[in-house]
Order: structure tokens, then C-alpha cells, then sequence
């Protein structure tokens, strides 16, 4: 198992690392720099600023200064927050990014899976088509449309839950957190009906019923560790999408979260703050990757076998 | 006393193509203490009939149309769901055909053993573990207090259906339904599982609903037989009497469809070796001691093999499954990379033989397998199937492709009109005669025949050899014929060489193996063939 999880990290380097290079070339190509702003500067104040971040240095210089700077885990200073560093900035804005995510997260699983096992129960009647149309329609509603119909609905019509904010007012974290989990609700409504369906159909469920159990023991004992493998594989890649992708809830709801910064270095061209993020998020992407991995060896006694024989 | 009575009893299953009987209004009973054998052919609804009596087959589109089926005086076909499922796995268990997935993968054998008794009998888990312990160790399984925390995997093919039997008895059923509990099995496995049903089935005087395609394995086991066909009985009475003298044609056609006997005409002999095969061994990465395991020690599949066949013989190659019978099949056709040893196909060594040279070689020698339902594109038709090797390999030209693939449908025993038809419009007998078309259309000098007729049902299997054998003295073929049915190597082959775990264990004339065995293996396996004589009297 150690063996696995370290080769795994191992084979996390290279990608990394075009990550980084692709995220360090295309914010050079992209026009304009983090000091050109509106009102004119003098040059030498803007020499001076380069001088200061290394950015009159060959861009290769740079380059290789910045992963060295990252080997020692250091993501630079921010361009546009003087005196910040990026560290800084991601640690202040993650956790309530991760809180986020990780409502979201619980949001997407209770109603996926339990959509997801209701549908399968019984293929192809309304009980199927009515949560998979509602899927549907989760998977194709993007939350830039779907946060504001729930702050339409939930928050000015019927004045129930607060429209903005994060942890000021009784509730307004119910929002956001619907508005991110719901796409991925779907996605897992979607999952656990594929899998669940292939394994109702397998024979050690006949096996099951033949033995005169409950249906309701045949389906939560016997078909559901097998029919939610395929929603465990999606869980790491999720999180990490809910994590990056958190910055249209974010703007909506003004979340102080790790997103806004991201969409804001962007458009400054806050050269670290960007490559800090971008690095930092795909970080955690191979991270649960492998996360979800051993947990889907870990469910499955065959594979947690031989993983242990191997150690 | 009559245990279970069912009177007319209709299961149809509605599909977009119409309705189907599946059964067609059987009636049929089951004395207490009783084997009572159901056999027919795939189809024949058989597994419908058992399945539909605990409401075990899929509705839609399954629907039970009509009948009672009595048990105890009480009708299990119009009973509430919930009273029918006290009687399911409580007092009439059930066997399936696969052991291999029939048992749940992500769960211990002692959890999914233990819940009938948690079920039915309120017994709590450590009385219902020692009673699950005691089981596994009436069912003959070794060290039955650690095993049963082992999971399905951890189990051989022949010990899960032990486990399987362990289940089904476990909360001690008045009736007992085996359906095709040995199918899946090696013979010599499936000799001990038998003895072993048969054994539950005295020590415990239960019922025993046995439904089998093999009239051979039911001779040596049933009190009495229902022969089914196309969803109705067409025959049922005592072991002996459907053996000695049964009533029904179509009993008499199963009966004489059971290979039986050796080949009519004795061997030409023959002293022009077509393949020599000198110390052939291939080795797998053992991979079952995970994927990142460093000592990956190297399994032999075919160890050290050295055979001989000559022009115009069929060699029969027998052996259990895992004993490399098939991986020797497929190193001779260099389908798998060999590790050492010599391949010498008339004159030239096959092995590490470049591909432009192996090319025009290929077309000489060719190979059946065993599915005909997984070997065949399904996206294309009988013509495209037999043209292309034609073609590839240029033995035919565009104007003459047709003609050509109509004389090997002819010769196959295939309809002309069924040119343009695609594979799963046919049946499974049909395809594997496509496939044997595809196989000869080279006009090759060897064949490889790797289990032809093991997926087929035993009317067809009887039809498919016959043709085999005409084809072989038509064409003067070489074959190498690859099964675990030493009935059915009997019937077709000239000699005959035993496989045990990757080596060579006995080769010898037909009869000379059969009369007088020489190796311990060969006469364990001999001895495992169930035979429809060993009926009882």
C-alpha cells in the first residue's frame, strides 16, 4: 500500500511540473503586466517594481528562480497585495473555500446518491425519470444561473435565507452551498444509477434475494458498496473541482473565499498569485485523486488484498 | 408424501419482438426425500420454471401467467410477497450455476452465510457463526473457523460452490433447488460436489430439485426425471426407465446426442509429422502478488511440452481448466509470446519468427474458439466473415469472393440465404458453424480447435462434431483439439495427450488411454466422467 501511494506521488511530479510550465508561459503571452495601470507611471517607479519581483531578468532566469522559490514551497510575493505573500493569501482564503466545498460536497452526495438509488430501484418508470430529468437539468443549469434563481426564490420572494455572506448572518451558508452542490449532485445522481443498476443485475443479488432477505437489506447491504464505487472514484476529482471551482459562488454570494482571489489575480495579472493558485490547486487535484483511489481499494476486498500482499 | 405439486404452470416473458413462453404449462411434484432431475437443453425453461416458484425471475418482462404450485398445501405463487420471502432461503433453498459470481465480492463468506439464520431463525451472530463454522465443515471446507472470514476471492471455483451449498442448507430447507450447480466446474470438482448434494440430501432426507442440460451427471444422481423442451415436459418418469426405455423422440435424440463410444474408423497411420513441438514453455507474470510487487515470479503455464502431430490426425488435448491446455494452443499459433523451446510447423521453427515471414504461415494454420457467441464481430455479416481471410490473404478475387463464400457456407451446413445475415441472428450452434467456416475458408493444414462445442447445447454439440469429423476427412485436415470433455475427445479424436498444471502428463491412442490408463492424473480424471450407465438399479 505505501508502495502504491508513494509511486503515485512520484508520478504526480512530472505533471506538476507541466502544469507549472504551461501556467507560467501563457500568463507571459497574455497582454499586459501587473504595473501597467490606467494612469501613467513613471518608468523609472516601474523599472524600480521590476527590479524589486526579479521581472527584468530573461524570462527563463525567472523561470527556474520561481522553481526554486517552489521547492522550498515558497510561492512568492503578490504583485498587487504589497507586502503579502501568496502563502498568505491562500491560507487566509482556503479555509472558507474548503468549508464551502465541503457543504457542497455533503449537499451533492445526500441528494445524488439517494436520487441516484431511487431511480435505479426501478429502471425506466416516472421513479427513474423523474430524479434523472432533474439531474439533467442540475448537470445543464450553470450555478452562475442557478445561485441567482435560488437567492430569487429562497431569499427575496420568500425572505427564508439570507443572500450573501459567509458566516455573519443564521443560514447563509445554505445557499452557496446548494448553488455549488447541485451540478455535482447530479453527476452522482447519474453515477450511482449507472452502478447501481449493474450491480442489481449481477447474480450474487438473485443470491441475496434467493436467501428470502429484506429488500431493503439486499440494496443497502449487498448492492450498495459495489454500486457506489464509481460515485468514490468521482469523489476526489470532485472536491478538487468543488475547491477550484468555487469562484462563481464566491463572486455571487461575496465570499472572502480562495476563488475571488484567483478571478482578481487574473485580471491583475498578478503573476505569482496566479501560478501560487493554479499550482497550489493542482496540488490538491492529484492529491484526491489518489485519495479516492485508496479509498475504492479499500472498499473493494479483492484489491485491498493484493495491495497488502504486496507490501 | 408429496412435498411440493405444481399444476400448469405458465411463465411468459414480454419483450419488444412478442411474447415468449418460457413455460409453457408444466405440471410436475416433489416427494419428501426425493431427487427429482428437470432436464432440457438451453431455453427449454427449466431455470424459468425453479426461478418463478420464488418469484426469483425478472418482472417486467417475466410475468406468471397461470398455475398453482402447492408446498405444504400452501400456493407460493399467490402468496404475499412477504410470506414468500419467510419460505425463500428458510425452507426452499436454491443453488446456482456459477459459484463465481453468485457469492457477494465485497462481503465475508461468514457474513453472507450467517444471514438466513439472522433472518429467519432471530438467532443472534456469534450462535449464528458457529452454526455458519459447522457448516463450512459439513461441507467439506479445511480450517472452517478461519475461513470463514475470508472473502469470495480467496476461494477456488469447486470450494465457493461448497460455500453456496453451505448457504442454501444452512437454515435446514425442506427443498433444496440446484440449478446446474456443477456446469461451471472441472470433472473432478464436479464429481465431489455431486456426492456431496447427494450426501446433504440422505444425512437430511430433503427434496432435491436437480435441473441439469447433462442427462450423464443427472443418470448417477436422480430418483426421477421431467425431460422439458421448449417450455413444456415432454416426458417424465423414474431414472431407469427414461434410460433403458424412454417414451419420447425427443428423449431418444438427447440419449443418442450424448457422445458416447470412440471414433468408428481407426486412425490412417501416418508418419508425415505436420507440428513438432519441442519442449514448448510460456510463462505468465504472475501478477497475483499485486500489481507493484517487485518479485514477480513467473508462472508457468505450459511446462516443458513436447508433442508430435502427424498429417491428417486429430490429437485430443484434455485437461482441467488452469492446466494450460489452452495457453499450449495458442503458443503453437504464437498468439502468446513463448518463453523457450521449438514450434516446427512443416519444416520451419514458429517461434520468434518474424512477422513477414509468419504471414503467409498463418493462412496454414487456424483457430476455433470456444464461444461463438464473444469470437465473432457482431457488426459483421456471415459474408464479410468468410470473405475477409479469403481476401487478405488473396485467395480470392472480388469476382470470385461470392461463389467462393457459398461453397463454404455449403460445406459449413449453413443456409445460402443466410449470406447477409449478422451473427446474433443466428443460434449459438449456427455461429460456431460460421466460425468453423472462417476457420477452413484458408484451406489451412492445421486447426486449432479450442473447446468448439463446450458452450454448445448437447443436440447441436452432436451436430457440430459430426461436422468436425467430415470436414477433417474432406479437406484432409490436421486438428488440435482442445477440451474438458473427455466424452467428447473420445468421440472425435485419434490420440489423446492429458494436461496437469502446464505439463504433459499421458499421451496414447484413444482407446489404449481410455482402457488403461498409465498416469494417477489421467485415471482421477477417467474415473470423474459421469457416464449415463452408472444409473442406478
Amino acid at each position: 500500500m505505501l508502495r502504491f501511494i508513494l509511486s503515485r506521488l512520484l508520478q504526480a511530479i512530472p505533471v506538476l511540473l507541466v502544469v507549472i510550465t504551461v501556467t507560467f508561459l501563457l500568463v507571459r503571452c497574455a497582454p499586459g503586466g501587473p504595473f501597467s495601470a490606467e494612469k501613467a507611471v513613471p518608468p523609472e517607479v516601474v523599472r524600480a517594481l521590476e527590479a524589486q519581483y526579479r521581472l527584468d531578468q530573461p524570462i527563463w532566469q525567472q523561470y527556474l528562480s520561481y522553481l526554486g522559490d517552489l521547492a522550498q514551497g515558497e510561492f512568492g510575493p503578490s504583485f498587487r497585495y504589497p507586502g503579502r505573500s501568496v502563502n498568505e493569501l491562500i491560507a487566509g482564503g482556503l479555509p472558507i473555500t474548503a468549508e464551502l466545498a465541503f457543504y457542497a460536497m455533503l449537499v451533492a452526495i445526500l441528494i445524488g446518491v439517494c436520487a441516484g438509488v431511487i431511480a435505479a430501484l426501478r429502471p425506466n418508470t416516472p421513479q427513474d425519470y423523474l430524479p434523472m430529468s432533474a439531474a439533467m437539468l442540475g448537470i445543464c443549469m450553470p450555478s452562475f444561473l442557478m445561485g441567482p434563481l435560488l437567492v430569487l426564490v429562497f431569499g427575496i420572494w420568500l425572505e427564508w435565507l439570507p443572500v450573501s455572506g459567509w458566516g455573519e448572518l443564521a443560514g447563509d451558508k445554505v445557499l452557496p452551498a446548494i448553488t455549488l452542490g447541485t451540478g455535482y449532485a447530479a453527476y452522482i445522481a447519474r453515477l450511482s444509477r449507472g452502478g447501481m443498476l449493474e450491480v442489481m443485475s449481477q447474480d450474487y443479488i438473485r443470491t441475496a434475494r434467493a436467501k428470502g432477505l429484506p429488500e431493503r437489506v439486499v440494496v443497502l447491504k449487498h448492492a450498495l458498496r459495489g454500486g457506489l464505487i464509481p460515485v468514490v472514484a468521482f469523489l476526489g476529482p470532485a472536491f478538487a473541482g468543488l475547491l477550484s471551482g468555487s469562484f462563481v459562488v464566491e463572486t455571487i454570494f461575496q465570499i472572502p473565499g480562495l476563488g475571488r482571489f484567483y478571478v482578481q489575480a487574473a485580471f491583475n495579472r498578478d503573476y505569482t498569485m496566479i501560478l501560487g493558485t493554479t499550482v497550489f490547486f493542482a496540488t490538491l487535484i492529484v492529491l484526491f485523486n489518489l485519495l479516492a483511489d485508496i479509498i475504492a481499494v479499500w472498499i473493494n476486498p479483492k484489491m485491498r488484498h493484493q495491495l497488502s500482499r504486496s507490501r | 408424501m408429496t412435498l411440493l405439486s405444481i399444476e400448469n404452470l405458465a411463465v411468459h416473458f414480454h419483450t419488444r419482438a412478442g411474447q415468449m413462453r418460457a413455460v409453457d404449462g408444466i405440471s410436475f411434484s416433489v416427494d419428501q426425500g426425493e431427487i427429482l432431475a428437470i432436464v432440457g437443453e438451453s431455453g427449454s425453461g427449466k431455470s424459468v420454471a425453479c426461478y418463478s416458484l420464488l418469484n426469483l425471475i425478472p418482472q417486467p418482462p417475466g410475468k406468471i401467467e397461470s398455475g398453482t404450485a402447492l408446498f405444504e398445501g400452501r400456493d407460493l405463487l399467490s402468496m404475499q410477497p412477504d410470506i414468500l420471502r419467510r419460505i425463500r432461503g428458510n425452507e426452499i433453498g436454491i443453488i446456482f450455476q456459477d459459484p463465481m459470481t453468485s457469492l457477494n465480492p465485497y462481503l465475508t463468506v461468514g457474513e453472507q452465510l450467517i444471514e438466513p439464520l439472522l433472518y429467519h431463525r432471530n438467532l443472534n451472530r456469534q450462535q449464528a457463526l458457529k452454526r455458519a463454522v459447522k457448516m463450512l465443515d459439513e461441507v467439506g471446507i479445511a480450517d472452517p473457523e478461519t475461513r470463514i472470514h475470508s472473502y469470495p476471492h480467496e476461494f477456488s471455483g469447486g470450494m465457493r460452490q461448497r460455500v453456496m451449498i453451505a448457504m442454501a442448507m444452512i437454515a435446514e430447507p425442506k427443498l433444496l433447488i440446484c440449478d446446474e450447480p456443477t456446469t461451471a466446474l472441472d470433472v473432478t470438482i464436479q464429481a465431489q460436489i455431486l456426492s456431496l448434494i447427494k450426501a446433504l440430501q440422505k444425512r437430511r432426507n430433503i427434496a432435491v430439485i436437480f435441473i441439469s442440460h447433462d442427462l450423464a451427471v443427472v443418470a448417477g444422481l436422480a430418483d426421477r426425471v421431467a425431460v422439458m423442451k421448449e417450455g413444456r415436459i415432454v416426458e417424465t418418469g423414474p431414472v431407469n426407465d427414461i434410460f433403458q426405455k424412454p417414451r419420447s423422440d425427443y428423449t431418444r435424440t438427447l440419449l443418442a446426442s450424448i457422445p458416447s463410444g470412440s471414433k468408428s474408423h481407426p486412425p490412417q497411420p501416418s508418419d508425415q509429422p505436420l507440428l513438432q513441438i519441442d519442449r514448448l514453455t510460456t510463462c505468465f507474470a504472475d501478477n497475483s502478488g499485486g500489481w507493484l510487487s517487485r518479485q514477480k515470479a513467473d508462472k508457468k503455464a505450459v511446462n516443458e511440452v513436447s508433442l508430435t502431430i502427424q498429417r491428417g490426425e486429430i490429437l485430443g488435448l484434455v485437461g482441467e481448466s488452469g492446466s494450460g491446455k489452452s495457453t499450449l494452443g495458442r503458443s503453437i499459433l504464437q498468439l502468446v509470446p513463448v518463453t523457450r523451446g521449438s514450434v516446427i510447423f512443416d519444416g520451419t521453427d514458429l517461434v520468434g519468427l518474424r512477422q513477414k515471414r509468419m504471414t503467409p504461415l498463418r493462412r496454414r494454420m487456424q483457430m476455433i474458439f470456444q464461444d461463438p457467441y464473444a469470437s465473432l464481430n457482431p457488426r459483421m455479416t456471415v459474408f464479410d466473415c468468410l470473405a475477409e481471410p479469403l481476401l487478405y490473404h488473396g485467395l480470392a478475387t472480388r469476382k470470385t469472393v461470392t461463389a467462393q463464400v457459398l461453397a463454404l457456407m455449403d460445406d459449413v451446413g449453413l443456409a445460402r440465404t443466410a449470406i447477409r445475415k449478422y451473427p446474433h441472428e443466428f443460434s449459438g450452434g449456427q455461429r460456431q458453424r460460421i466460425a468453423i467456416g472462417r476457420a477452413i475458408a484458408t484451406k489451412p493444414e492445421l486447426i486449432i480447435a479450442d473447446e468448439p462445442v463446450s458452450a454448445l447445447d448437447v443436440t447441436i454439440q452432436a451436430q457440430i462434431l459430426a461436422l468436425i469429423l467430415a470436414l477433417v476427412e474432406k479437406h484432409n485436415l490436421t486438428m488440435l483439439f482442445i477440451s474438458h470433455d473427455l466424452s467428447v475427445v473420445r468421440y472425435i479424436a485419434d490420440r489423446i495427450a492429458v494436461m496437469h498444471r502446464g505439463e504433459l502428463v499421458e499421451m496414447a491412442e484413444t482407446e489404449s488411454l481410455f482402457v488403461n490408463p498409465q498416469h494417477v492424473y489421467s485415471r482421477k480424471l477417467l474415473s470423474a466422467i459421469p457416464t449415463p450407465t452408472t444409473a442406478q438399479t
